[in-house]
């Protein structure tokens, strides 16, 4: 299948030619298919967000190239424009870019700077809320009268509503209640079912990852070391622990069970298949 | 783009520059302000730049970094030496250029007064690119203390100022994050009129002071959690004390201030 993103060799370095020069992505070469739910992972600093920064040509690469559909996206100023309109990316804390009277018109300010007509900025404003789990009478109030957890729905809204065909969050969950993460997450899902939308999610909690992920991009140190369908990446738990990261809790307990001389499989990370492989234990005893 | 500010900048290091006490280095920099505006001619300038040079070279600053911090004040010095290159009409004439007339007068007032700029900024740049902020509110706090004579809230003033110096940085990040994701949103920060960009500005704008707010507020607390209640009966982690460095290099300095006045009045030059 041909990829809906990619980059080739993808640079980039930060103040170049002064004392605090730094390397942020070397030789990266990423790639996303249609209709694919990934996660990206990597500590603080390992080069997540400069990447997808890259994804939607907020950050122009210090060399390399990042392709949709095949093209460059630098190539010229429309195929820029529409990089950033097909590529959605909702930042970390996004509650904290709404500037508008009302929730709807903040939702419809993305629309409205692809100069779309009223009708049509009018269905996606009602689609996107409707995606991001807001309700019709919060489309009407402040988006400053809204919770933490609302507001941020609100700017998920505001991207959604460009209708993108590449939707990138950074840490969609970060700061929130286990009910509020679940939620988003789940509307995130909704999102990505109905649409056929490529999602792709930044975080460093493995638990999400191991949910919602059909496939896992390891960012360390400038680099992408590991990739693949989190049982293939969880393997390595080794290698994830020397980066600073972890496999989730179960897969842990998994290890430590093998570890113990127990007849499992170490590569278990669902809650499900923790409990099959468990009984078929018990079974074989 | 907006990482270019150096408003403020300070560049750590151990330098005697760096160790001098802030008053000292705040009255140093009054004194050489007078000496430079109180300076008449080419001996009372070179003594002033010889003491600058020095100043500088023993700081380890680097002159490159004091240039960096002059391009804002380009246009400045070009307006000032052009007025003064033109408008002075004295001395002997050197070239005649329809309306234009530029005359020996003309070339030296224009060529101090652009040296005065010159001079004027590198000697305060130096002042904060070797003192910390709170190390310079510090002192100002210090040195402007005989005012709370006059109901003057010294105190809350530099409070106020290591504060805002504090969040230059954070607000300039913050800015930074805005406008990214609303140009994700397809905002468009450069091109069209005037009225446009003003328009533009909105998003970026309205966040920012939403956020500045929230940040005043959250600070606020976090400040009366731990009991602060203003500048009475307060005291300070870190004294300053006058050392002999100190007293040596303010007593420079008043010679140097004196030594320009008697150079002014006795000689004019």
């Amino acid at each position: 299948m041909e990829p809906i993103l990619e980059t080739k060799k993808l640079c980039c370095t930060y103040s170049v030619g002064t004392p605090f020069e730094h390397r942020a992505l070397i030789d990266v070469d990423f790639r996303a298919y249609p209709g694919e739910y990934l996660g990206i992972i990597g500590h603080t600093g390992s080069g997540k967000s400069t990447l997808i920064q890259h994804l939607n040509a907020l950050l122009k690469p210090s060399s390399g190239q990042v392709l949709l559909h095949g093209e460059d996206i630098w190539a010229n100023a429309k195929a820029t424009r529409m990089a950033r309109f097909k590529v959605g990316l909702v930042f970390q804390y996004p509650e904290y870019q709404l500037f508008e009277e009302t929730v709807y018109k903040d939702i419809a300010f993305g629309p409205k700077n692809m100069r779309l007509d009223a009708r049509e900025i009018d269905r996606r404003v009602h689609e996107a809320a409707y995606f991001a789990g807001l309700t019709d009478d919060q489309l009407q109030k402040s988006p400053f009268e809204l919770s933490g957890g609302q507001k941020r729905r609100v700017a998920i809204a505001g991207v959604i509503a460009m209708g993108p065909e590449v939707l990138i969050l950074d840490e969609p969950t970060a700061g929130l209640d286990p009910v509020g993460r679940e939620s988003i997450l789940r509307n995130i899902r909704q999102f990505h079912d109905a649409k056929n939308a490529t999602i792709i999610i930044v975080s460093h909690s493995m638990e999400d990852m191991a949910r919602v992920a059909d496939r896992i991009v390891v960012m360390n140190d400038a680099r992408i070391p590991l990739q693949g369908t989190p049982r293939e990446v969880f393997s390595h738990a080794e290698e994830l622990r020397a980066m600073g990261l972890s496999v989730p809790q179960i897969t842990q307990i998994f290890h430590r069970l093998r570890a113990l001389g127990l007849g499992v499989d170490e590569s278990v990370y669902t809650l499900k298949e923790a409990k099959e492989a468990l009984l078929a234990l018990k079974r074989r005893d | 783009m907006l990482k270019d500010i150096t408003l403020g900048q300070f560049f750590p290091g151990t330098s005697l520059v760096h160790r001098l006490d802030p008053r000292t280095k705040l009255l140093c920099v009054v004194l050489y302000i007078a000496a430079l505006f109180t300076a008449a001619g080419w001996v009372s300038y070179a003594v002033v730049f010889a003491l600058l040079a020095v100043a500088v070279g023993i700081s380890r600053i680097g002159v490159k970094a004091l240039l960096r911090g002059m391009k804002p004040v380009v246009v400045i010095l070009v307006f000032t030496g052009a007025l003064n290159l033109f408008y002075t009409q004295t001395g002997t004439e050197l070239v005649h250029l329809g309306f234009l007339h530029i005359t020996t007068g003309g070339l030296e007032r224009a060529f101090f007064m652009v040296t005065r700029i010159l001079m004027l900024i590198s000697g305060t740049f130096l002042l904060t690119y070797t003192t910390s902020p709170i190390a310079l509110t510090d002192g100002l706090e210090h040195l402007l203390g005989p005012l709370k004579l006059l109901k003057v809230p010294v105190h809350d003033l530099a409070m106020m100022m290591s504060i805002a110096l504090r969040f230059i940085p954070t607000l300039i990040e913050e800015t930074d994050k805005i406008m990214s994701a609303q140009k994700a949103r397809g905002a468009d920060f450069e091109g069209g009129s005037l009225l446009d960009k003003a328009r533009a500005m909105v998003p970026l704008m309205v966040p920012l002071f939403v956020s500045a707010f929230r940040r005043a507020d959250e600070l606020a607390t976090a400040m009366e959690c731990r009991c602060y209640h203003g500048g009475e009966g307060r005291t300070r982690l870190k004294q300053l004390r006058f050392q002999a460095a100190d007293w040596a290099v303010l007593a420079l300095f008043v010679a140097l201030l004196a030594l320009i006045v008697v150079l002014k009045l006795r000689f004019r030059v």
